[in-house]
Protein backbone atom coordinates (compact mmCIF):
# COMPACT_ATOMS: atom_id res chain seq x y z
CA UNK A 1 0.00 0.00 0.00
CA UNK A 2 2.78 2.39 -0.82
CA UNK A 3 0.34 4.64 -2.68
CA UNK A 4 -1.57 5.38 0.54
CA UNK A 5 1.50 6.77 2.21
CA UNK A 6 2.18 9.37 -0.47
CA UNK A 7 1.64 12.92 0.83
CA UNK A 8 -0.57 13.91 -2.12
CA UNK A 9 -2.91 10.96 -1.48
CA UNK A 10 -3.02 11.77 2.19
CA UNK A 11 -3.87 15.38 1.45
CA UNK A 12 -6.73 14.42 -0.89
CA UNK A 13 -8.14 11.92 1.60
CA UNK A 14 -7.89 14.39 4.47
CA UNK A 15 -9.68 17.07 2.45
CA UNK A 16 -12.40 14.62 1.42
CA UNK A 17 -12.93 13.51 5.00
CA UNK A 18 -13.05 17.12 6.14
CA UNK A 19 -15.69 18.03 3.53
CA UNK A 20 -17.73 14.94 4.42
CA UNK A 21 -17.50 15.81 8.11
CA UNK A 22 -18.62 19.36 7.48
CA UNK A 23 -21.54 18.16 5.36
CA UNK A 24 -22.65 15.70 8.03
CA UNK A 25 -22.33 18.38 10.70
CA UNK A 26 -24.32 20.77 8.54
CA UNK A 27 -26.99 18.13 7.99
CA UNK A 28 -27.31 17.55 11.76
CA UNK A 29 -27.72 21.29 12.33
CA UNK A 30 -30.29 21.48 9.51
CA UNK A 31 -32.34 18.61 10.98
CA UNK A 32 -32.29 20.41 14.34
CA UNK A 33 -33.60 23.64 12.81
CA UNK A 34 -36.20 21.77 10.72
CA UNK A 35 -37.47 20.16 13.93
CA UNK A 36 -37.74 23.58 15.59
CA UNK A 37 -39.51 25.03 12.53
CA UNK A 38 -41.97 22.12 12.35
CA UNK A 39 -42.81 22.47 16.05
CA UNK A 40 -43.42 26.21 15.73
CA UNK B 1 -11.46 1.85 -17.38
CA UNK B 2 -12.67 -1.35 -15.71
CA UNK B 3 -14.61 -1.34 -12.47
CA UNK B 4 -11.77 -3.06 -10.66
CA UNK B 5 -9.10 -0.68 -11.89
CA UNK B 6 -7.24 1.16 -9.17
CA UNK B 7 -7.17 4.94 -9.49
CA UNK B 8 -3.74 6.52 -9.51
CA UNK B 9 -4.88 9.05 -6.93
CA UNK B 10 -7.96 9.02 -4.67
CA UNK B 11 -10.96 10.93 -6.04
CA UNK B 12 -10.88 14.54 -4.95
CA UNK B 13 -14.03 15.98 -3.33
CA UNK B 14 -14.07 18.58 -6.11
CA UNK B 15 -14.70 15.79 -8.61
CA UNK B 16 -17.80 14.70 -6.67
CA UNK B 17 -18.90 18.33 -6.71
CA UNK B 18 -18.26 18.56 -10.47
CA UNK B 19 -20.39 15.45 -10.93
CA UNK B 20 -23.43 17.43 -9.78
CA UNK B 21 -23.07 19.85 -12.75
CA UNK B 22 -22.90 23.00 -10.57
CA UNK B 23 -23.55 25.41 -13.45
CA UNK B 24 -26.79 23.65 -14.41
CA UNK B 25 -27.63 23.45 -10.72
CA UNK B 26 -27.39 27.23 -10.38
CA UNK B 27 -30.23 27.63 -12.90
CA UNK B 28 -32.22 24.90 -11.13
CA UNK B 29 -31.76 26.60 -7.74
CA UNK B 30 -32.68 29.97 -9.18
CA UNK B 31 -35.88 28.84 -10.91
CA UNK B 32 -36.87 26.71 -7.91
CA UNK B 33 -36.32 29.65 -5.57
CA UNK B 34 -38.32 31.93 -7.86
CA UNK B 35 -41.20 29.45 -7.90
CA UNK B 36 -41.12 29.34 -4.11
CA UNK B 37 -40.95 33.12 -3.67
CA UNK B 38 -43.56 33.88 -6.35
CA UNK B 39 -46.08 31.51 -4.73
CA UNK B 40 -48.90 33.22 -2.83
CA UNK B 41 -48.21 31.36 0.42
CA UNK B 42 -45.22 31.68 2.74
CA UNK B 43 -43.35 28.96 4.59
CA UNK B 44 -40.82 29.12 7.42
CA UNK B 45 -37.41 30.31 6.09
CA UNK B 46 -35.70 27.15 7.34
CA UNK B 47 -38.22 25.01 5.45
CA UNK B 48 -37.84 27.20 2.35
CA UNK B 49 -34.07 26.75 2.55
CA UNK B 50 -34.55 22.99 2.96
CA UNK B 51 -36.88 22.81 -0.05
CA UNK B 52 -34.34 24.60 -2.27
CA UNK B 53 -31.53 22.45 -0.87
CA UNK B 54 -33.51 19.30 -1.71
CA UNK B 55 -34.18 20.57 -5.26
CA UNK B 56 -30.44 21.29 -5.69
CA UNK B 57 -29.29 17.98 -4.21
CA UNK B 58 -31.88 16.06 -6.26
CA UNK B 59 -30.68 17.81 -9.43
CA UNK B 60 -27.10 16.99 -8.45
CA UNK B 61 -28.01 13.34 -7.94
CA UNK B 62 -29.72 13.17 -11.33
CA UNK B 63 -26.67 14.82 -12.95
CA UNK B 64 -24.35 12.28 -11.32
CA UNK B 65 -26.51 9.41 -12.60
CA UNK B 66 -26.53 11.01 -16.05
CA UNK B 67 -22.71 11.11 -16.10
CA UNK B 68 -22.46 7.57 -14.73
CA UNK B 69 -24.60 6.31 -17.61
CA UNK B 70 -22.97 8.45 -20.30
CA UNK B 71 -19.31 8.11 -19.25
CA UNK B 72 -18.35 6.43 -22.53
CA UNK B 73 -20.20 9.02 -24.63
CA UNK B 74 -18.64 11.87 -22.65
CA UNK B 75 -15.19 10.47 -23.36
CA UNK B 76 -15.83 10.88 -27.08
CA UNK B 77 -16.76 14.57 -26.96
CA UNK B 78 -14.27 17.38 -26.41
CA UNK B 79 -16.80 19.39 -24.38
CA UNK B 80 -17.28 16.60 -21.84
CA UNK B 81 -14.05 14.58 -22.00
CA UNK B 82 -12.51 16.35 -18.99
CA UNK B 83 -15.35 15.30 -16.66
CA UNK B 84 -14.33 13.12 -13.67
CA UNK B 85 -15.44 9.78 -15.17
CA UNK B 86 -14.10 9.98 -18.75
CA UNK B 87 -10.82 11.44 -17.49
CA UNK B 88 -10.38 8.44 -15.16
CA UNK B 89 -10.38 10.41 -11.90
CA UNK B 90 -13.33 8.47 -10.49
CA UNK B 91 -14.76 4.94 -10.56
CA UNK B 92 -18.11 4.55 -12.32
CA UNK B 93 -19.56 2.76 -9.30
CA UNK B 94 -18.62 5.73 -7.10
CA UNK B 95 -20.53 8.07 -9.42
CA UNK B 96 -23.55 5.75 -9.48
CA UNK B 97 -23.61 5.32 -5.69
CA UNK B 98 -23.14 9.06 -5.17
CA UNK B 99 -26.03 9.81 -7.55
CA UNK B 100 -28.34 7.26 -5.92
CA UNK B 101 -27.49 8.52 -2.43
CA UNK B 102 -28.14 12.17 -3.35
CA UNK B 103 -31.39 11.28 -5.14
CA UNK B 104 -32.84 9.18 -2.32
CA UNK B 105 -31.56 11.57 0.35
CA UNK B 106 -33.11 14.63 -1.28
CA UNK B 107 -36.52 12.97 -1.78
CA UNK B 108 -36.57 11.61 1.76
CA UNK B 109 -35.62 14.95 3.32
CA UNK B 110 -38.16 16.79 1.14
CA UNK B 111 -40.89 14.37 2.22
CA UNK B 112 -40.13 14.63 5.91
CA UNK B 113 -39.49 18.38 6.04
CA UNK B 114 -41.88 19.77 3.41
CA UNK B 115 -44.44 17.19 2.34
CA UNK B 116 -44.82 14.04 0.31
CA UNK B 117 -46.55 15.70 -2.68
CA UNK B 118 -43.48 17.92 -3.16
CA UNK B 119 -41.21 14.91 -2.58
CA UNK B 120 -43.14 12.88 -5.16
CA UNK B 121 -42.71 15.62 -7.79
CA UNK B 122 -39.00 15.81 -6.96
CA UNK B 123 -38.70 12.03 -7.33
CA UNK B 124 -40.51 12.17 -10.68
CA UNK B 125 -38.18 14.95 -11.89
CA UNK B 126 -35.08 12.90 -10.94
CA UNK B 127 -36.43 9.75 -12.62
CA UNK B 128 -37.49 11.82 -15.63
CA UNK B 129 -33.95 13.13 -16.14
CA UNK B 130 -31.96 10.04 -15.16
CA UNK B 131 -34.16 7.36 -16.74
CA UNK B 132 -36.66 8.82 -19.25
CA UNK B 133 -34.23 11.33 -20.77
CA UNK B 134 -30.72 9.91 -20.22
CA UNK B 135 -31.32 6.18 -20.62
CA UNK B 136 -34.43 6.01 -22.78
CA UNK B 137 -34.92 9.05 -25.03
CA UNK B 138 -31.48 10.58 -25.60
CA UNK B 139 -29.93 7.69 -27.53
CA UNK B 140 -33.15 6.90 -29.45
CA UNK B 141 -34.93 9.96 -30.80
CA UNK B 142 -34.11 13.46 -32.06
CA UNK B 143 -37.09 14.61 -29.98
CA UNK B 144 -35.04 13.69 -26.88
CA UNK B 145 -34.55 17.27 -25.78
CA UNK B 146 -38.20 18.21 -26.42
CA UNK B 147 -39.59 15.56 -24.08
CA UNK B 148 -36.53 15.38 -21.84
CA UNK B 149 -36.63 19.13 -21.38
CA UNK B 150 -39.46 18.49 -18.94
CA UNK B 151 -36.87 17.43 -16.37
CA UNK B 152 -35.44 20.95 -16.19
CA UNK B 153 -38.92 22.42 -16.02
CA UNK B 154 -39.75 20.89 -12.65
CA UNK B 155 -37.86 23.19 -10.20
CA UNK B 156 -40.30 26.18 -10.20
CA UNK B 157 -43.20 23.74 -9.94
CA UNK B 158 -41.53 22.03 -6.97
CA UNK B 159 -40.72 25.39 -5.36
CA UNK B 160 -44.31 26.57 -5.78
CA UNK B 161 -45.81 23.33 -4.43
CA UNK B 162 -43.37 23.40 -1.50
CA UNK B 163 -44.84 26.78 -0.51
CA UNK B 164 -48.51 26.13 -1.23
CA UNK B 165 -48.90 22.38 -0.86
CA UNK B 166 -50.98 22.12 -4.05
CA UNK B 167 -50.62 22.11 -7.85
CA UNK B 168 -52.46 25.02 -9.50
CA UNK B 169 -52.43 26.58 -12.99
CA UNK B 170 -49.61 29.08 -12.32
CA UNK B 171 -46.85 26.55 -11.51
CA UNK B 172 -47.97 24.43 -14.47
CA UNK B 173 -47.56 27.50 -16.73
CA UNK B 174 -44.08 28.09 -15.27
CA UNK B 175 -43.31 24.44 -16.04
CA UNK B 176 -44.55 24.94 -19.61
CA UNK B 177 -42.39 28.05 -20.11
CA UNK B 178 -39.17 26.14 -19.32
CA UNK B 179 -40.45 23.14 -21.27
CA UNK B 180 -40.85 25.22 -24.44
CA UNK B 181 -37.67 27.23 -23.76
CA UNK B 182 -35.47 24.11 -23.64
CA UNK B 183 -35.53 23.03 -27.33
CA UNK B 184 -34.35 26.36 -28.81
CA UNK B 185 -31.82 26.72 -25.97
CA UNK B 186 -30.36 23.26 -26.47
CA UNK B 187 -30.61 23.11 -30.26
CA UNK B 188 -28.66 26.38 -30.51
CA UNK B 189 -25.87 24.57 -28.64
CA UNK B 190 -26.37 21.42 -30.71
CA UNK B 191 -25.93 23.43 -33.93
CA UNK B 192 -22.40 24.49 -33.03
CA UNK B 193 -21.34 21.17 -31.47
CA UNK B 194 -23.18 19.05 -34.06
CA UNK B 195 -20.11 17.14 -35.17
CA UNK B 196 -19.40 16.05 -31.59
CA UNK B 197 -22.89 14.57 -31.13
CA UNK B 198 -22.63 12.86 -34.52
CA UNK B 199 -19.27 11.37 -33.54
CA UNK B 200 -20.73 9.59 -30.47
CA UNK B 201 -24.00 8.61 -32.20
CA UNK B 202 -26.43 10.79 -30.22
CA UNK B 203 -29.41 11.55 -32.51
CA UNK B 204 -29.59 15.28 -31.83
CA UNK B 205 -31.97 17.18 -34.09
CA UNK B 206 -29.25 18.81 -36.30
CA UNK B 207 -27.62 15.40 -36.79
CA UNK B 208 -30.82 13.56 -37.75
CA UNK B 209 -33.15 16.16 -39.31
CA UNK B 210 -30.45 18.48 -40.57
CA UNK B 211 -29.60 22.08 -39.82
CA UNK B 212 -32.38 23.61 -41.91
CA UNK B 213 -35.15 21.74 -40.08
CA UNK B 214 -33.56 22.44 -36.69
CA UNK B 215 -33.36 26.16 -37.44
CA UNK B 216 -37.04 26.27 -38.43
CA UNK B 217 -38.01 24.43 -35.25
CA UNK B 218 -35.95 26.81 -33.09
CA UNK B 219 -37.92 29.67 -34.61
CA UNK B 220 -41.24 27.86 -34.11
CA UNK B 221 -40.55 27.31 -30.40
CA UNK B 222 -39.46 30.94 -29.99
CA UNK B 223 -42.78 32.06 -31.55
CA UNK B 224 -44.69 29.78 -29.14
CA UNK B 225 -42.71 31.11 -26.21
CA UNK B 226 -43.87 34.68 -26.80
CA UNK B 227 -47.54 34.22 -25.74
CA UNK B 228 -46.67 31.45 -23.32
CA UNK B 229 -44.23 33.60 -21.34
CA UNK B 230 -46.93 36.28 -21.02
CA UNK B 231 -49.54 33.78 -19.85
CA UNK B 232 -48.89 34.24 -16.10
CA UNK B 233 -49.86 37.90 -16.64
CA UNK B 234 -52.85 37.04 -18.85
CA UNK B 235 -54.34 34.62 -16.32
CA UNK B 236 -53.93 37.21 -13.57
CA UNK B 237 -51.16 35.38 -11.74
CA UNK B 238 -48.76 38.32 -12.03
CA UNK B 239 -48.85 42.06 -12.64
CA UNK B 240 -47.55 44.36 -15.37
CA UNK B 241 -43.90 44.25 -14.22
CA UNK B 242 -43.71 40.60 -15.15
CA UNK B 243 -45.99 40.93 -18.18
CA UNK B 244 -44.07 43.76 -19.85
CA UNK B 245 -40.70 42.16 -18.97
CA UNK B 246 -41.82 38.81 -20.39
CA UNK B 247 -42.97 40.36 -23.65
CA UNK B 248 -39.77 42.40 -24.03
CA UNK B 249 -37.45 39.50 -23.19
CA UNK B 250 -39.37 37.11 -25.45
CA UNK B 251 -39.29 39.55 -28.36
CA UNK B 252 -35.50 39.75 -28.08
CA UNK B 253 -35.42 35.94 -27.83
CA UNK B 254 -37.55 35.79 -30.96
CA UNK B 255 -35.22 38.21 -32.77
CA UNK B 256 -32.15 36.08 -31.92
CA UNK B 257 -34.06 32.94 -32.94
CA UNK B 258 -35.15 34.51 -36.23
CA UNK B 259 -31.50 35.26 -37.07
CA UNK B 260 -30.71 31.60 -36.49
CA UNK B 261 -33.95 30.21 -37.93
CA UNK B 262 -33.81 32.07 -41.24
CA UNK B 263 -30.08 31.56 -41.74
CA UNK B 264 -29.27 29.25 -44.62
CA UNK B 265 -27.07 28.31 -46.38
CA UNK B 266 -24.02 28.97 -44.23
CA UNK B 267 -20.80 30.34 -45.72
CA UNK B 268 -17.67 28.18 -45.61
CA UNK B 269 -15.81 28.42 -42.28
CA UNK B 270 -18.73 30.04 -40.49
CA UNK B 271 -18.09 30.64 -36.76
CA UNK B 272 -21.78 30.14 -35.82
CA UNK B 273 -21.89 33.51 -34.07
CA UNK B 274 -25.71 33.92 -34.18
CA UNK B 275 -26.16 30.41 -32.74
CA UNK B 276 -23.72 31.15 -29.93
CA UNK B 277 -25.45 34.47 -29.25
CA UNK B 278 -28.84 32.75 -29.12
CA UNK B 279 -27.49 30.16 -26.68
CA UNK B 280 -26.04 32.88 -24.44
CA UNK B 281 -29.24 34.96 -24.61
CA UNK B 282 -31.41 31.94 -23.82
CA UNK B 283 -29.64 31.60 -20.45
CA UNK B 284 -29.92 35.33 -19.70
CA UNK B 285 -33.56 35.17 -20.81
CA UNK B 286 -34.56 32.51 -18.31
CA UNK B 287 -32.74 34.20 -15.43
CA UNK B 288 -34.29 37.57 -16.30
CA UNK B 289 -37.80 36.14 -16.80
CA UNK B 290 -37.85 34.48 -13.39
CA UNK B 291 -36.23 37.51 -11.77
CA UNK B 292 -39.11 39.56 -13.20
CA UNK B 293 -41.55 37.06 -11.70
CA UNK B 294 -40.06 37.62 -8.25
CA UNK B 295 -39.82 41.41 -8.70
CA UNK B 296 -43.48 41.43 -9.68
CA UNK B 297 -44.39 39.54 -6.51
CA UNK B 298 -42.89 42.30 -4.38
CA UNK B 299 -43.89 45.30 -6.46
CA UNK B 300 -47.14 44.10 -8.05
CA UNK B 301 -48.69 46.83 -10.26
Amino acid sequence: MSNDSQPEHERIRRQRNLVLGLLLGGFAVLVFFISIAKMG
Amino acid sequence: MTQSAVLEVPTDWRDFYALTKPRVMSLVIFTGLCGLIAAPDRIHPVLAFTAILCIAVGAGGAAALNQWWEADLDAGMKRTSARPLPSGRMHRTSARDFGVALSFGSVLLMGVAIGWLTAAILAISILYYAVVYTIWLKPRTPQNIVIGGGAGAFPPLIGWVAATGEITLMPVVLFAIIFFWTPPHFWALALFVKSEYAKVGIPMMPVVAGERSTRRQILAYAVLLLPLSAMPWMIGGTGAIYGVSALGLSLVFLAFSARVGLRTPLPEGDTMKPEKQLFAWSIIYLFALFAALVADRFFMV
